[in-house]
Order: C-alpha cells, then sequence, then structure tokens
C-alpha cells in the first residue's frame, strides 16, 4: 500500500505518524515543497526575532524520518489524477498512490484590494513567506499590518524587533473583537500601544500606493488617510489552500469537502487540516478549523482513518491559546460565539494585565478566557464537559491555576468579584 | 492553478539556515549603559594599572578603586539595558549576538576563562599580584592573608550576585526565577564565601557547607574525616555529621519531596555560577540523542569512578595501608586533578560560551548523577504537561541548559521526568503558551506509565535507546 500525503505541515505529518503506527509495513511519502523537513508554523517568528534558529523549529530530529521509514520528497504537486492514482510534480516523475493525502494548510487571505500583488506586500504563513520577509525589510522603516489578529500581532512583534515602526489596520471597533469579548479586547488594545504600536481601529484599506516602481510606498484608507510605509503586511485571516485539487473531481467548497471520516467526494482520497472543510452528516454548516492543534486532531484522526481505521472525527471541547507580546492567552469552550442566554463573568486586573472570564448559560459553565493568567487544560475542559455550576467552578478555582510556583495568586481577589456579579445578575433576573 | 512563483522556490533552508535579518538601525544603549561601560574600563585600567606596577596593590584605597567602579558599572549596565523594556521574555536576538551564539565574543570569552583556570590551577605565580589586590578584604573577614583560592571565591561570588542581578531584572515577571536567584546567591555569599573565611578566622578548618560527598568527595575520604573527628571541640565532629546526614538523609529525603531542584538550582554554587553568570549561554547545550548517550557514558562514569576512590581509600585505611598502597592516594589524587579541577572548572566553566552553562553538571557532577537517579525513580517532582496545548515551537528545548528535548515529551502530552533535569524552570518560562509547570505531586507513582515500579522503570531505562522512549 502506498500512503502519498501531500503537505508536510502539522496535519500531513500527524497522520503519517499515525499511520506507521498502525501499519507498519505500509509504504508513507510525504510531498512537500516548502521545506525538506517537518517544522512547526507557529514558530517562525522566534526565527526571525532570534530566539530560535531554524533547526530549532523542527519538531522531530531528522533521524526520525528514517528510523520511521517515512520518506520525503521535497517538490511541488501540480496536478492529481484521480483516476489513474497519480500526482504529477514541478520537478520529479509521477507519483502513483494508493491512498492519498491532502494536507496543504492554508493561504493567505488578499481581498482584491488595489495593489495587493505590489513588492513589498506579504502575508506571513509559510517559509516561502518568512524569505520573503527578509527581502522586504530591507530599508524598510515603517509597516502596515492590515487586520487584528493572531498573525497580524506576530508580524508586528517580529518587525519591532528589528527596529521597523508598526501600524496596525483594524476594520473592528477594537482588536480581534470578533473573537474576543470587549474586556479582552481592549486589553490588548492598551498593550499595543503601550508597546509603541500605532492602532487604527475601524479603519479599512481602500489600496495601497505603487512608487512607480512596482513598491509598496504607502497604505490609503477608506476613510481618506494616508501612511507611508515600505512593507504591508496582509494578516486579515487565511483560507483553505485549494489550488491543487483545482480542475479534479474533488469536490471543493470553500475548503476541500470531507466527511467526518475525512474522505473526499473521491475514492481513496482524504483531505485533513486547514485545507479540509467538514461536511457532518445533516449539520447545516461545515466546519473549517485552522489552528495548530486541530491541524493535529485531524491529522491524527485522518491517519487513523486511512489505515482502515472506523470512526467519526469528534471536534471535542475547543481550545486555544496565544502570547500577544507579552500576554499569554488561553480559551476554553465557547466563549463570545453568541450560544443562547450566554452570560459571562469577568474579572480584570488592568495594571498587571490579568483577566479571567466565566460563560455561562443559566448558570452552567460553558466556556473560559484567561489572559496572563495559565490554566490547566484538564480540568477546565472537565469542568465544561461535566457542566459544572458557576457556583462549584468558583469553588475549585484554585484547582484550575497553571502558573509557575511562587507566582502571585489572584483566586482570592477573582472570587470576591465573579461571586458580586453573580449575586447582582441573580438578583436583577 | 498553482501560483507560479510558489513552484519557483526551493530555498534549501537545511544548508542556509535563516541569517539575522535586515533592521533599521543599531539599538541605541542606554545613558545609563554607557555610564556602566565607562564605569568598568575604569574599574579594569585601574586593575591593569595595580597588577603590573604593584602600586596600592593590597590597600583598601586599591581594592575599592579597583572593585566599586567594576560592579557598580556591571550593574548599571545590566539595570539599564533592562528596565527600558517591558517585563517578560527577552530573548530578541540572541542567535544573533556574537556572543551569546558563538561568534567571535564567545570564543574570546571562552578563551579569557579557560585561561584564568589554567593559570589559576597550573601557574599560581601569575596570580599572586591579583591574590594581592583581594588582601584586604581576606584579613577582614578571615583575619589571614588572601591566597588564590580566596581570590577565586570572591570572584565567584561577585560573578554570581552580579549576574544574578541581571537575572532578577530578566525574570521581574516570574517569582519562582527571582526566589531561586535569590537563593544561589545567598548560599553562595553566605554558606560558600563568607563562612568559611570566619571559620577559619577561629582556626577552625575552612568547611562548606553546600557541598557533600560526592561532589565534595574528600568530605568523606578517611583522612579528613579522621582529622575532623579528631578536633578538640564539637566543632568538627559537627562538621562530619553533617556532610554525612546531607549525603545519606537530607538528600533523598529533599529529592523525594521536590526533586533535584531544590540543590541543582538552589543551593549549588556550581548551578549557582551556571544559574546566574552562564545564563546568558543555555541555548548552546546540544539536543541531540548523541549528546544523551555521551551524557549518559560520562556522568555515571564518573560517578562509578569517585564511589571507587572512596572505596579503595577505607579499604587502604582500614588495612592500616598494607592494601592499595600508593595506588589509594594516586587514584584520589587524579579524580581530583582530572576532574575535580580540570573538568568541573576549565572545562565546566571555561566553555561557558561554547558549549552551555551546564557542561559540568550534565556531563560530569557524581552529585547530580546520584540526584537525577532519585528524581528520575523515587521523586514526586515532575515538570507538567498542560493537555494537547504544545504547538512544538520549541522555545523549551532550545532554551533548556540541561540539553534536554522537553518538546518531544510536550508535544505528545507527557510530563517530563528525567534524571538531568534542575527544575531550572526555564522552559516553563520562555513557553508561549504555557504548556509546561514544574510540579511536586502528591505521589510519585503517576508521574509516567511504570513510574509505580521503579527497578521495572529503572531497568527499562537502562535498555532504552532514546531519553524520550
Amino acid at each position: 500500500m502506498q500512503i502519498v500525503i501531500i503537505g508536510n505541515g502539522i496535519a500531513g505529518v500527524s497522520a503519517a505518524i499515525r499511520i506507521r503506527e498502525l501499519k507498519p509495513d505500509w509504504r508513507i511519502t510525504l510531498v512537500s515543497g516548502e521545506s525538506d523537513y517537518h517544522y512547526s508554523r507557529p514558530a517562525l517568528m522566534y526565527v526571525f526575532m532570534g530566539h530560535m534558529r531554524y533547526a530549532d523549529c523542527k519538531p522531530y530530529e531528522d533521524s526520525f524520518w528514517e528510523e520511521r521509514r517515512l520518506e520525503r520528497l521535497r517538490d511541488w504537486v501540480t496536478a492529481i489524477d484521480v483516476d489513474k492514482k497519480r500526482l504529477y510534480l514541478a520537478r520529479h516523475d509521477e507519483l502513483a498512490y494508493d491512498r492519498l493525502l491532502i494536507a496543504t494548510g492554508s493561504k493567505t487571505n488578499r481581498f482584491g484590494w488595489p495593489g495587493q500583488d505590489l513588492r513589498g506586500v506579504q502575508g506571513l504563513y509559510d517559509l516561502m513567506d518568512l524569505r520573503l520577509l527578509y527581502e522586504n525589510t530591507k530599508d524598510c522603516e515603517q509597516a502596515i499590518v492590515v487586520g487584528g489578529g493572531l498573525i497580524g500581532i506576530e508580524l508586528a512583534e517580529m518587525l519591532h524587533s528589528r527596529g521597523i515602526h508598526v501600524r496596525f489596520l483594524v476594520r473592528e471597533a477594537s482588536y480581534w473583537d470578533n473573537i474576543l469579548p470587549a474586556g479582552e479586547s481592549e486589553m490588548i488594545n492598551a498593550l499595543i500601544r503601550r508597546h509603541g504600536f500605532g492602532l487604527e481601529l475601524e479603519t479599512e484599506l481602500a489600496e495601497i500606493v505603487d512608487d512607480g516602481r512596482g513598491c509598496a510606498c504607502a497604505v490609503r484608507t477608506k476613510d481618506g488617510r494616508r501612511f507611508d510605509c515600505q512593507l504591508v503586511g496582509l494578516t486579515a485571516g487565511v483560507s483553505p489552500n485549494v489550488a491543487v485539487v483545482s480542475g479534479t473531481a474533488i469536490d471543493v467548497g470553500r475548503g476541500v469537502l470531507v466527511d467526518t471520516g475525512f474522505h473526499t467526494s473521491v475514492d481513496d482520497v482524504f483531505a485533513a487540516g486547514d485545507c479540509a472543510e467538514i461536511r457532518a452528516d445533516g449539520a447545516e454548516r461545515t466546519l473549517i478549523q485552522q489552528v495548530w492543534y486541530t491541524g493535529k486532531a485531524q491529522g491524527i484522526h485522518a491517519g487513523e482513518i486511512m489505515a482502515d481505521g472506523a470512526g467519526s472525527y469528534d471536534p471535542g471541547i475547543w481550545y486555544n491559546s496565544a502570547k500577544f507580546l507579552s500576554l499569554e492567552y488561553q480559551t476554553y469552550g465557547e466563549v463570545n460565539r453568541a450560544v443562547d442566554g450566554e452570560e459571562s463573568l469577568y474579572w480584570e486586573d488592568r495594571d498587571r494585565m490579568l483577566a479571567c472570564r466565566i460563560v455561562h448559560v443559566a448558570g452552567r459553565v460553558i466556556g473560559f478566557n484567561f489572559m496572563g493568567l495559565r490554566a490547566r487544560h484538564r480540568v477546565c475542559e472537565r469542568w465544561i464537559a461535566q457542566r459544572r455550576t458557576v457556583e462549584y467552578v468558583l469553588d475549585h478555582l484554585e484547582e484550575c491555576n497553571f502558573d509557575p510556583e511562587f507566582s502571585r495568586r489572584h483566586e482570592r481577589q477573582m472570587k470576591v468579584s465573579l461571586r458580586a456579579q453573580l449575586f447582582a445578575a441573580g438578583a436583577n433576573a | 492553478m498553482i501560483d507560479p512563483q510558489q513552484l519557483a522556490y526551493d530555498y534549501d533552508e537545511e544548508r542556509l539556515g535563516f541569517e539575522e535579518p535586515p533592521r533599521v538601525a543599531a539599538p541605541s544603549i542606554a545613558d545609563g549603559q554607557r555610564v556602566g561601560v565607562f564605569l568598568l574600563a575604569l574599574g579594569l585600567l585601574s586593575l591593569a594599572i595595580q597588577l603590573s606596577s604593584g602600586k596600592l596593590l593590597g590597600s583598601w584605597l586599591g581594592f575599592l578603586a579597583a572593585a566599586l567602579p567594576l560592579a557598580t558599572g556591571a550593574l548599571l549596565f545590566i539595570w539599564y539595558g533592562y528596565t527600558g523594556s517591558e517585563a517578560g521574555i527577552q530573548n530578541d536576538g540572541i542567535h544573533f549576538s556574537a556572543a551569546k551564539s558563538r561568534g567571535w565574543i564567545g570564543w574570546a570569552l571562552g578563551i579569557a576563562i579557560t585561561g584564568f583556570y589554567v593559570a589559576l590551577y597550573w601557574y599560581p605565580d601569575s596570580m599572586s599580584a591579583a591574590v594581592r589586590w583581594v588582601d584586604p578584604l581576606a584579613r577582614s573577614i578571615s583575619g589571614s592573608a588572601a591566597d588564590r583560592w580566596f581570590l577565586y571565591g570572591f570572584l565567584y561570588t561577585m560573578a554570581v550576585l552580579i549576574f544574578g542581578a541581571r537575572m532578577m531584572l530578566r525574570y521581574r515577571h516570574n517569582q519562582y526565577e527571582q526566589l531561586r536567584t535569590l537563593s544561589v546567591g545567598f548560599f553562595q555569599l553566605g554558606l560558600a564565601f563568607v563562612l568559611p573565611q570566619l571559620l577559619k578566622a577561629f582556626q577552625q578548618p575552612e568547611h562548606y557547607f553546600t557541598y557533600f560527598w560526592p561532589l565534595k568527595p574528600e568530605y568523606l575520604y578517611p583522612w579528613k574525616v579522621k582529622e575532623l573527628l579528631a578536633m578538640p571541640g564539637g566543632v568538627g565532629v559537627f562538621m562530619f555529621a553533617f556532610s554525612a546526614t546531607m549525603t545519606a538523609v537530607v538528600t533523598p529525603v529533599l529529592t523525594y519531596y521536590f526533586g533535584k531542584r531544590w540543590y541543582c538550582s538552589w543551593v549549588c554554587g556550581c548551578g549557582g555560577l551556571a544559574e546566574t553568570l552562564g545564563d546568558p549561554w543555555r541555548q548552546l547545550s546540544s539536543k541531540s540523542t548523541l549528546s544523551w548517550k555521551i551524557e549518559r557514558g560520562i556522568i555515571y562514569s564518573v560517578l562509578g569512578l569517585v564511589v571507587l576512590t572512596t572505596l579503595v581509600l577505607w579499604i587502604n585505611a582500614q588495612s592500616s595501608g598494607r592494601l592499595f598502597a600508593g595506588f589509594s592516594g594516586r587514584l584520589a589524587a587524579w579524580y581530583g586533578f582530572y576532574i575535580g579541577a580540570l573538568f568541573s572548572g576549565v572545562i565546566g566553566v571555561g566553555f561557558y560560551p561554547i558549549l552551555g552553562s551546564r557542561v559540568w553538571c550534565r556531563f560530569g557532577c557524581p552529585m547530580a548523577a546520584i540526584l537525577g537517579i532519585l528524581q528520575r525513580f523515587f521523586s514526586r517532582f515532575r515538570i507538567t504537561t498542560n493537555g494537547d496545548q504544545c504547538m512544538s515551537c520549541g522555545n523549551c528545548s532550545t532554551y533548556c541548559e540541561m540539553g534536554i528535548d522537553v518538546r518531544a515529551y510536550a508535544q505528545s502530552g507527557k510530563n517530563i521526568v528525567r534524571s538531568s533535569c534542575v527544575g531550572c524552570g526555564i522552559c516553563a518560562a520562555v513557553c508561549p503558551r504555557g504548556v509546561l509547570k514544574l510540579e511536586n505531586g502528591a505521589d510519585f507513582r503517576d508521574r509516567y506509565p511504570e513510574s509505580d515500579r521503579p527497578l521495572d522503570a529503572m531497568l527499562a531505562a537502562i535498555r532504552a535507546a532514546k531519553p524520550y522512549e
């Protein structure tokens, strides 16, 4: 059995490792034109900032791949022939497969802005983008970052570490407020300004101005302002990278359409990770998950199915984490998702940049947000799964603390404040 | 349609890596740091003039004329290097730094520190002027003239304190790091520097209450034990009883409850220097499986050697010198020279800027070997991985001074229970997703599968070809 996996990101690699665990004698080949070995995408910022060398962001020693007989092919797939079960490659001969996994990840969103293809305009997703950033930061003093999300703030931090002034253009009224509730979002606004970045809220990009030689030299906003810059970072989200699938019989929606077993519309072709759009039987909405953790979970699950396993993908209780400059953020369950009857208790210490939010429906906990505080994943997950009451969670708040030993503890203040809110809400009801 | 630009991409990231990116302008150095550099230069100049001309040497004026500007200069440089920045992880540019990533400054520093150790151990005459420089301080504490070991202790303690101040600022958002730094500073200054000198002042043997067998093997050598027990008054007996109890009772008990870190990164002087002066180079330790194999081979050999040496000395002593006559003494001298001096000093500290800050602790220290065995199989200590939150970035492994591939555990959701972990806590500090936490659990049996059967786990560990298997 020949397994071929397009893409050596976390989804593809997780699938490969899982298939090898289950099928010791199958042939497994990972094809990627991006890098020889799998590396951690979220670590690219640390390579640029000099925290790590590129070699340090490879999660496995090079010998790992030979030991597990996971073959690596450095090439781009240009086309798939699903009838002949063959891949066409840019530099090598065609490659036959018995089962194929498409794990091609995402690409940067470009919403048709005038000037979006000028030199000096880029996203930040893969090694090609990182290489491009080296070119684009030459003689760059001012940069504009379009879009307020996780990649945007990482790009800003990277540029800032090289002495480049960064200004954000954010369409929303507050940073990342489509995901974060007002309190947390405002905390990040304050943090961004404290670091000396420009933050233009409710500002939309109208066009990127050409300096006459094909390079970006400024941006113009929809409200008529102009900001000079030598680099424009496009970080208004990513979308599934489906280029390799186009023109085949494989069904594509926003991403490669799959069922909860990661089967595409074509036999023996699977898709997982950022590029997959999951359509559960009978479900109204499809699911596209584009974070590291879901890439890993989907990859492992797809690998199991490809190795003749059974079962359907259950996304489980959502979690995610990030670091905004020096501020850590963790989220569990459902926060700010417009769930019916959703209410929340919120404590913050703005001076110390700490916050905790407990989201509940009729007194039963459904989600948590933590800023500047570390929480225990398994405890939060259990509380949500067991539908614990807010009172129970407040009584046991210490159990979920994951801060380093001897850290200043805040449970007392948190409990006083959150219980008062709970009492006030009860009194109003 | 596949982007033709993408199809053309074939950068060889393995061979070429990613160099330092362009930057707008060199980072400006704060005015306070300029003053610091000026004072450092002034102190060095003053010291150089004194050492070459002999003028003022041996006087308080001479001592202070160099020591004060050097210490205040260093502190000012450190203070203003950190106070301008936000609290948080400060690792920007470490791998572009000529001093911190084996550039020319790193090599020059490595050669200079190694040279200092070579001069100290084998060319004591070259140190005589410098010894006279610290003489007034020695006389004021111990009442007797300075020797080269006093000079060494003074410089060592100053390094721990000054670079300890750097750690306090660098990790001002992390109380674990701060407390740990205060602790090593206290033990180095109080118990490893001032107290031995005070003991000397009271005509007692110079005893270090922070070092025990087998790191300080002579404390259980027969001649030392006899010397202590023969001393009038209870002091010698106390010293012997203290050392023996620390080795036999306190070490296993504390390690059971807190892991090896209670000693290695809270008390020990070698650890203290590594965690302060050595901190800028922690990322240089190799994380390869090969280096782990070398580590295992050497550290347990040194442990075997020190056990053997001690046994042979005792057999020799108990047989009134009949057995192992001559050999036992030669073995002890050989151990003292090659392991105690050459390995722990010259290589252990001199190679900080090349191999990382814990070369001795990782590859050589027999105390670390014993503490490690206890920690791996009989301790409540573990580094907990927070659910599935690891995103394999590798900051933890990069900044592990002991060369542990922390990420290998974290990305598969396992706790980290490794004999070599000294519990410095930096992996947890640099983790951008808050995935790691150093903890003393309520039990030692819930740390990894089979940890409830320590002897089986030990056999499995001996057979393992990879540290994380």
